[in-house]
């Protein structure tokens, strides 16, 4: 039996009369990569302060690298790195200091933290920003320095809330291949991510979140096969040949194609095969196309077959 | 399985104070501009009037009174501080290290160590200007800065509690000039109490700014001071014993 890095059990945390937590269960194994996946508002960040001990739930249960969050909450944070949504570095400090004053907290002699300070900066390409203040640093590099910040103790389990929102895709693509290679390393990685593709990407196993509740927990393999795999959108170059371009793609795999009213049409298929009939088929026909995409269903997607309803964005309870 | 307290991890975090009041100087206003400026407004505006013309006279009695006074002001600052710094996510990640509760609020109290040292000698030294001597001995003038710093440290708690309690910095600020105004002018640092109605006298007698003040006093211009000392370094225990505890029950709260 493979031991579980990160188990909770009916995990509850209300804010007044906002429950952000109803009754959560999450789980990961050692080594592996659970991508906690759900809108602003569905309780991911609360699950994840919970887990990093800095929140205590109303109920429910967590261990973390074998270790209780409410009992030995000490234990606990010796064995996390903890990336946040926001990045969680001292503005007025520059990238060395705020990282040797992390390994000093974690006991390491000046020397050793200056070390790991000078290795870090070098893995995430801040070596040159090294001696400047935070506060200049651009958004990106700011969170390369918060995920540096969080590495400096090699935890065993690392929570990253988030790690791309906002980030351009190239440099996801860099914090993806951070991911990776931190898992090959032998940690476990827990992330919260808006993007099904983000999931698909680097999680071993999925949790979908929604409102506080875990609505489906699933290997990306078995959640796309729920949600139906990939999606082929296009839109018509002449918007007038809308309706032909629909009567094209209900030829195709026998899906229902989605017209999403902005002038493109939607329609899921099983994988890339298909594409050179569709190509043919719109060449038969004299359809030109301005945009002919294969993509992974986006969150909304997902949701709406998980749940029948479209995912609500309720900022009141992003705040939370 | 409590973390111990660790003077070693509050002293990073001290540094981590001295770093940021490097990057915002403005920071030591009110312990470089602030003294001297009432040194001068009380001892030009006032001086003549209280002590029928003699500003040496009252610059002798004004001087130590300030420190007090002065004291008490530039506590607001590490609870204002303190409630904007703790919204940061940097806070977030000295709560998920396995460090002792306290740490992030002693090294603020640490830090603030440097600031009132500065109080102390540019109050001094701007009064050895104007014309103020200690008659006492350089000994005594080191035991009243030492005994006026520690107290300053421990009513630093009382500003961080205040500001653990309340929602933002600019609260801070007005809940603490509510307390320090009477405290510091119903005290016998800018006039003698005897000249006060009896019911004032009884207040300015038990205020712990009052012990201070007569302790200093005591110390650089002589006078019996072993009472007033004990009364000041009591004053000190018991503010450092309701008060930490407060702020820090405030800190572990706030999230």
């Amino acid at each position: 039996m493979t031991e579980l890095a990160i188990e909770a059990l009916g995990l509850t945390k209300s804010f007044g009369d906002t429950k952000a937590l109803d009754g959560v269960d999450l789980a990961a194994r050692q080594g592996s990569v659970l991508a906690v996946l759900g809108p602003n508002g569905a309780g991911k960040t609360t699950a994840v302060r919970i887990l990093a001990t800095l929140l205590r739930p109303d109920a429910g249960a967590a261990t973390v690298n074998g270790f209780d969050v409410r009992r030995q909450p000490d234990k606990v944070r010796e064995s996390i790195g903890l990336t946040g949504q926001f990045a969680s570095v001292d503005e007025d400090l520059t990238g060395v200091q705020n990282l040797v004053m992390i390994g000093q907290l974690l006991d390491l002699p000046k020397r050793a933290a200056r070390q790991r300070a000078d290795e870090l900066l070098a893995w995430f390409d801040l070596t040159e920003a090294a001696n400047k203040v935070a506060k200049n640093y651009s958004g990106g590099m700011r969170r390369r320095l918060d995920l540096a910040a969080s590495l400096v103790g090699r935890p065993q389990v690392i929570f990253l809330d988030e790690p791309t929102t906002g980030l351009d895709p190239a440099k996801r693509e860099d914090m993806w291949d951070v991911v990776r290679s931190l898992v090959s390393d032998g940690s476990t990685v827990l992330l919260t991510t808006q993007y099904l593709e983000e999931a698909d990407a680097l999680a071993d196993e999925i949790t979908v979140m929604d409102h506080g509740r875990v609505i489906a927990h699933d290997t990306p393999h078995g959640l796309k096969r729920v949600v139906g795999g990939q999606r082929l959108t296009v839109r018509p170059a002449d918007p007038a040949r809308h309706d032909d371009l629909l009567e094209v793609l209900r030829g195709i795999g026998g899906q229902v194609p989605e017209d999403d009213g902005r002038g493109t049409v939607t329609v899921r298929v099983d994988g890339d095969e298909v594409l050179p009939d569709v190509v043919a088929r719109l060449r038969a026909a004299r359809i030109g196309v301005d945009e002919f995409s294969l993509h992974l269903p986006s969150l909304d997607e997902v949701f709406f077959t998980l749940t029948g309803t479209r995912s609500r964005d309720d900022s009141q309870e992003a705040l939370v | 399985m409590k973390k111990r307290f660790s003077l070693r991890h509050a002293l990073v975090l001290c540094k981590r104070n001295l770093i940021k009041l490097t990057r915002t100087p403005e920071q030591l206003i009110d312990v470089t501009l602030q003294p001297i400026i009432f040194l001068v407004l009380f001892l030009y505006v006032f001086g003549g009037a209280i002590s029928h013309g003699s500003q040496h006279d009252y610059l002798q009695f004004l001087l130590p009174g300030l420190i007090g006074q002065t004291i008490a002001m530039s506590s607001i600052s590490i609870g204002q501080n303190m409630n904007a710094d703790i919204e940061k996510g940097v806070f977030d990640r000295f709560r998920s290290l396995p460090i002792g509760r306290s740490v992030p609020l002693v090294g603020a109290v640490l830090a603030d160590f440097f600031r009132y040292l500065l109080l102390c000698v540019i109050m001094v030294g701007f009064g050895y200007i104007l014309g103020f001597r200690i008659t006492t001995n350089p000994l005594l003038l080191l035991a009243a800065l030492g005994i006026s710093i520690c107290f300053a440290l421990a009513f630093a708690w009382v500003s961080l509690w205040v500001g653990m309690t309340v929602r933002t910095a600019g609260a801070v600020q007005g809940v603490m000039f509510l307390l320090i105004f009477p405290l510091s002018f119903g005290s016998n640092a800018f006039v003698q109490a005897s000249t006060m109605p009896g019911w004032l006298q009884a207040f300015v007698n038990v205020n712990p700014l009052s012990h201070l003040v007569s302790a200093v006093r005591g110390l650089m211009l002589g006078g019996p001071v072993a009472t007033q000392v004990g009364w000041t370094f009591a004053w000190i225990v018991g503010l450092l014993v309701v008060f930490f505890p407060l702020a820090l029950r405030g800190y572990i709260r706030r999230t």
